[in-house]
C-alpha cells in the first residue's frame, strides 16, 4: 500500500474508496488488546461474566473495533499524525468464539467530503466495520487532513 | 445517585502521564498496526515529529482509568458490571508522541435517562506538560438505570 503524497492526495475526491482490510480476531488477540489498553473488563475474556451479562459469548473491546478501523485511515494516509478527529457508535458487538479462526471483521473506508479549512484540505472519511455482514460500528467517521 | 446534579462536574487534573515508546509499540501491536511511525523513531522523525506517535485510539490508555476513578465513586451509583460503551469520538490538537507528559481532567457533560438506562456523556479534555490543548475525548456509557428511573 502506497501512503499519500501531496501529488496523489491532490486527486483525492469525494466518493473515493480507501483500501480495505479482513482482520481475524480471536481470544488471543483480546486478551492482548485488554493488557494494552489496560480494559480489564471481563465480558471480553470471560465466557461466564459474559453470558451472566446476557451476551451471546465473550465479545471484542468496541476501541478495538474502533481501533481496527482506524487502521484503513492510517493505512491510507501513510500519516497517523494527519487524523484530526476520529468517532463512532458502537452499534453490535463482536462475537469471538474460543477457537483458532476468531471472529472476522471486514474494514472499509469512503471519502465522504474533501474540504478546505485555514488553508488545509481536509477529507471526511466514512468508515465501515462488519461482522457476519451487519454493522459493528455507526457513523463512525474520522477527519484526516491531506497532505499538501 | 445518578442524577442530574453531576453534570457540569469535572474532576481534578490526574497525571502526569508519560506517554512511553514500548507503550506505543505495544499498543499497536495490540491492534495489529504495523506503522513505522508507531515503531521507529527515526522515521517517526523523518516524518516531522518529536518521536514515535500514537495511534488514533491510543488515549484511551490514560482517559478511560480516569473513567473508571470516577464510575467507581460510590456516591455517583453507577452500575459498572452492567455498562456498556455508546459511541467515543477523540478530537486532535495534536498528535500524542512518544515523551508527552498529559493531564486528564473529566467533565461531566450530560446524562439523559430513557427507556431504563441511564446515558452518560463524560468529556476528557488532556493538556501537555505547558499546559496546552493535545486532544478531548468524547464518551457516552450506558448502564441499567436500576430504581433511578
Amino acid at each position: 500500500m502506497t501512503a499519500l503524497t501531496p501529488d496523489t492526495a491532490a486527486s483525492v475526491a469525494k466518493g473515493d474508496a480507501l483500501p480495505s482490510l479482513s482482520v481475524q480476531v480471536t481470544r488471543a488477540d483480546l486478551v492482548r488488546y485488554a493488557g494494552a489498553s489496560g480494559d480489564l473488563n471481563p465480558i471480553h475474556w470471560s465466557d461466564r461474566v459474559a453470558g451472566s451479562a446476557g451476551l451471546p459469548g465473550v465479545i471484542a473491546h468496541g476501541m478495538l473495533s474502533m481501533a481496527l478501523a482506524g487502521r484503513v485511515l492510517t493505512a491510507w494516509t501513510g500519516d497517523p499524525a494527519a487524523i484530526r478527529s476520529y468517532g463512532t457508535r458502537f452499534t453490535r458487538p463482536v462475537v469471538v468464539p474460543d477457537d483458532d479462526a476468531g471472529a472476522t471483521v471486514e474494514l472499509s473506508g469512503a471519502v465522504a467530503e474533501v474540504r478546505d479549512e485555514g488553508g488545509e484540505r481536509i477529507a471526511v472519511v466514512d468508515l465501515k466495520a462488519t461482522f457476519e455482514g451487519k454493522a459493528v460500528l455507526g457513523r463512525a467517521r474520522a477527519e484526516v487532513v491531506l497532505p499538501g | 445517585m445518578v442524577d442530574q446534579s453531576w453534570v457540569g462536574h469535572s474532576t481534578d487534573p490526574v497525571g502526569p502521564y508519560q506517554v512511553g515508546r514500548e507503550k506505543i509499540r505495544e499498543f499497536a501491536v495490540a491492534i495489529g498496526d504495523g506503522d513505522p511511525l508507531f515503531r521507529d523513531p527515526d522515521a517517526a522523525r523523518a516524518a516531522g515529529h518529536r518521536d514515535l506517535v500514537a495511534p488514533p485510539t491510543f488515549p484511551t490508555c490514560f482517559t478511560m482509568p480516569v473513567i473508571e476513578e470516577f464510575l467507581r465513586d460510590p456516591a455517583l451509583g453507577w452500575d459498572y458490571t452492567r455498562m456498556v460503551h455508546g459511541d467515543q469520538r477523540i478530537v486532535f490538537r495534536r498528535p500524542v508522541v512518544a515523551g508527552d507528559e498529559l493531564t486528564t481532567v473529566l467533565h461531566v457533560d450530560e446524562l439523559r435517562t430513557r427507556a431504563g438506562n441511564h446515558m452518560l456523556t463524560l468529556r476528557c479534555e488532556v493538556t501537555d506538560a505547558s499546559g496546552a490543548a493535545v486532544a478531548t475525548t468524547h464518551s457516552m456509557l450506558v448502564s441499567p438505570a436500576g430504581e433511578d428511573a
